[in-house]
């Protein structure tokens, strides 16, 4: 029966690891903003690569490297 | 046929729409955001939602002083050699494109190597190589695609407020030692002289002990503390009881323990805590996108132009303007202190301040007040006082700023609290005094026992989460308060004053025609003629005729603060002031218009704010409980029509300057009024910041509104006096929720007086009590709200 000791530590054990990885998600700043990841996460790399409607001149360059 | 609908934007691309790969934009602004995300692989921007954009506005110039290194210094997160990191706040965020496309920028700009988007506060949070690319550009670059962000002068100012998580690591470690506790205490409950248990039974109470230490040290410190600066000014407050439970719980527990008595109350003193920090979070619901704390500084521009002696222009820090200085004020910048107009055509909105949305016109050599925003076109001023000292700003220096708030309503836990506190001290003694004659060795057990009984969690938690629900559902109806005790405060309010202008009238102009009526193609000139005007009159005018048949106009000519004519077919408008159209001034107070056509005088349009839909009901609602008063800053000009509107007891006090509010609402609560103060602009902030609730109208609660404790949207207006008596039932149905929690404590302390207060019994009891309230007042509250109906009073 000596074997609860093993069993008692083991479980605290890993009580604790899931707390350590508790406190380190909320300073990570998890909990600051719990609404756009749930955005984000539905995103894909819906970039449109049409090679056509790419123009020669463009029209960012002009704005930013005036 | 109807107009289309902007691709990018969304608004009526009138009857000319601007064609680019077959889809129509509103301008050619919309059409160039359309090509930059097109030709950047970003067109899936309209994909997500339809017509997401902005027109983006004309910002030539205005962001030249970002170049100057001092004065940016304090907008950066975090800056080294290369990398650059900055949090801008940009108020057009709304929906999945805006984060889509705004944490795509890298693929406008390759020297941008992250952003990321904050919804809830409106915030992207950008890294790049500022080798590469300057700030100025990567403010430009946003701009040019619609989000804009907002830089004011409490960037600068205020360090970035840092996030205080200290609450969630708080409950964790309760949660954590509440779960574990009771999981090694079961044990106990259930089985008693079993060989296995006994054995390690102080093993699993050793463990208990160590777990329950960060409980009572750092989870429940706050109320330590709370409790210690009660006492320190006499006060009884909730806290006092429940430091009192938790000591003798945590002493008494540790001596049962140590002494292999018992296993002690260790469970129920984490779960309690655990139970109190719940309640504190769900009390702590704010709303990140808005912001209660504003001054001027998070309206005012960083910088500001100045023209130097040699016509040169150079960017200054907004604390650097001196008396003499001249600045150029561009289109849609802000006057950042009192001057006196040099040249230019100023239109000057002074919306922010006073609530007034028409644009008021300036002549060369009249002064200028801070606050106002410029309408038309770019005008120079000479400076007359520093920033911190002119008519708006030196409102700030008022004590009522610099001192936090002290509510004079003592709070209504609290107040129970003290009695609640001092019974409980009287049945321990009572009890104890029985005991002592009965059998000595019980005394100490009974009187820790009704201590730890007495614990007031359910007296604790019934507040938080009653008016933490009620926060909730407020910010549903679309009033938005700063925290749960502004509800408390609200329910005990007598006296409501009033702002006039933006509050009790509202934005939209109401436009009336005294003269001649005109004929049908009359009214189609006009049309054509204002067209060709950005004048904000001319604007509200155009809107506000019918038809839209182009007509040519010749000869037309604006003369700047005057007025403007043209000719169509064989009319010769003139359209503008009494001096311009050779009318006789009258000494009327209103903004008009007068208008002329062939030079026969045809009469004029005057332009009012018209007054909030229902505003006499709401009036006549508040007159029986309230006293009620207006408080403006304009002239007399209206005071008999307000007088016919309103309930006749009503004050009605004209020409007040800002502090002249603050100063009246001071003298209301002098003579023992709890005053709600209703307001909108700036000029209300002493007022506002001086009254015991102060709520501010909002036509759009994206934009700026000055520090309060509530912000109300403009269209719930009327509801208003529901939401004063929703929140006198949410006080009702705490003091039900307490008869509950006295219940409870009375059926513990029966336990506890005939000494039987088992750990079991404890354990039980508390969770039982705290969780039962929970859900009392939860539908209560609940029940109360959808019973006060809203819609039925919503009529606009």
């Amino acid at each position: 029966m000596d074997i609860i000791f093993l069993m008692i530590s083991v479980s605290i054990v890993i009580a604790i690891i899931f707390f350590v990885l508790f406190i380190k998600s909320v300073k990570s700043g998890q909990y600051d903003d719990l609404y756009t990841p749930s955005v984000r996460m539905l995103f894909e790399d819906e970039f449109i690569n049409d090679e056509s409607k790419i123009k020669e001149t463009k029209s960012i360059n002009q704005i930013t490297n005036k | 046929m109807a107009n289309e609908i902007c691709y990018h934007c969304g608004t009526d691309c009138g009857s000319k729409p601007v064609v680019y790969d077959d889809k129509p934009f509103c301008c050619n602004g919309c059409k160039t955001v359309y090509q930059i995300l097109n030709e950047n692989e970003l067109s899936c921007y309209y994909d997500f939602e339809e017509a997401p954009g902005k027109i983006p506005e004309e910002i030539k110039g205005k962001y030249n002083y970002l170049d100057n290194e001092q004065i940016v210094e304090k907008l950066y997160d975090f800056r080294d050699g290369q990398t650059s990191v900055i949090t801008f706040y940009i108020p057009h965020i709304h929906c999945s494109s805006c984060i889509w496309v705004l944490e795509n920028l890298n693929k406008l700009h390759k020297a941008i190597s992250n952003s990321q988007v904050n919804f809830p506060k409106k915030e992207v949070r950008i890294t790049f190589n500022n080798i590469k690319i300057s700030l100025k550009q990567v403010v430009e670059l946003l701009s040019s695609i619609g989000y804009e962000p907002f830089i004011s002068l409490e960037d600068t100012t205020v360090s970035k407020r840092k996030v205080d998580r200290s609450l969630i690591y708080k409950l964790g470690v309760a949660g954590f030692a509440f779960g574990n506790i009771m999981l090694l205490s079961f044990p106990e409950y259930f089985q008693s002289n079993e060989y296995w248990l006994d054995k390690y039974k102080p093993l699993f109470r050793i463990i208990i002990f160590v777990m329950a230490l960060p409980v009572v040290f750092y989870a429940a410190n706050e109320y330590f503390i709370s409790a210690y600066k009660g006492l320190k000014h006499k006060i009884l407050n909730i806290d006092v009881p429940i430091v009192l439970g938790i000591v003798v719980l945590f002493l008494r527990s540790t001596y049962e323990i140590f002494f292999n008595i018992g296993q002690g109350y260790l469970d129920s003193l984490s779960g309690f805590v655990f139970f109190l920090l719940l309640g504190k979070i769900f009390q702590q619901q704010t709303y990140s996108f808005l912001s209660f704390e504003r001054d001027y500084k998070s309206y005012f521009p960083v910088a500001v132009t100045k023209i130097n002696k040699d016509r040169s222009e150079s960017n200054i820090a907004v604390y650097d303007v001196k008396e003499g200085d001249r600045l150029l004020i561009r289109n849609n910048e802000l006057i950042p202190t009192d001057g006196i107009l040099i040249s230019g055509n100023a239109q000057i909105d002074y919306s922010f301040v006073t609530g007034e949305s028409l644009p008021v016109a300036k002549k060369s050599g009249d002064k200028l007040f801070a606050g106002g925003k410029q309408m038309t076109g770019a005008i120079e001023m000479d400076v007359l006082q520093t920033v911190s000292q002119s008519y708006l700003t030196q409102l700030w220096s008022n004590d009522v700023f610099s001192d936090h708030k002290v509510s004079t309503i003592k709070n209504l836990t609290d107040s129970i609290s003290k009695r609640f506190t001092i019974i409980v001290l009287i049945i321990a003694f009572l009890a104890g005094a029985y005991w002592y004659f009965k059998d000595v060795t019980m005394v100490a057990n009974v009187v820790t026992a009704v201590l730890i009984v007495a614990c007031p969690c359910a007296l604790a938690l019934s507040a938080p989460f009653a008016l933490g629900n009620m926060l909730r559902i407020f910010g549903k109806q679309k009033l938005y308060l700063k925290n749960t005790a502004v509800i408390e405060n609200l329910s005990k309010i007598d006296t409501i004053i009033f702002d006039k202008t933006g509050t009790i009238t509202t934005n939209r102009t109401k436009i009336s025609f005294d003269g001649i009526p005109l004929s049908q193609d009359e009214k189609q000139a006009v049309k054509s003629v204002l067209r060709s005007s950005n004048h904000p009159l001319s604007r509200m005018l155009y809107n506000e005729f019918e038809g839209d048949e182009q007509l040519e106009v010749d000869a037309f000519n604006e003369v700047v603060g005057k007025g403007l004519e043209g000719t169509v077919n064989h009319y010769h408008i003139k359209l503008g002031s009494a001096d311009f159209v050779h009318v006789k001034e009258d000494q009327s107070v209103q903004t008009q218009s007068f208008i002329s056509i062939n030079n026969n005088i045809k009469g004029k349009f005057i332009f009012e704010n018209s007054y909030r839909d229902g505003i006499e009901d709401i009036f006549n609602e508040l007159k029986d409980n309230y006293r009620l008063g207006i408080l403006s800053g304009d002239n007399e000009g209206e005071k008999e029509m307000l007088k016919a509107l309103l309930p006749r007891d009503t004050d009605l006090i004209f020409n007040q300057k800002p502090s002249d509010k603050l100063d009246y609402i001071k003298n209301k609560q002098g003579s023992g009024g709890n005053v709600l103060m209703v307001g909108d602009g700036l000029n209300d902030a002493g007022a506002l910041a001086q009254s015991n609730v102060g709520i501010v109208v909002s036509e759009n609660i994206n934009v700026f509104s000055p520090a309060s404790d509530g912000i109300i949207d403009a269209t719930k207006f009327n509801v208003l006096p529901h939401f004063i008596k929703l929140s006198r039932k949410t006080l009702k149905v705490i003091k039900l929720s307490f008869v509950l929690s006295f219940i409870y404590n009375f059926i513990g302390m029966l336990f506890a007086i005939t000494g039987n207060l088992s750990p079991i019994v404890a354990a039980i009891l508390m969770p039982l009590s705290s969780i039962s309230v929970v859900i009392f007042v939860t539908i209560a509250t609940n029940y109360v709200a959808k019973s006060t109906k809203f819609t039925s009073v919503n009529k606009t």
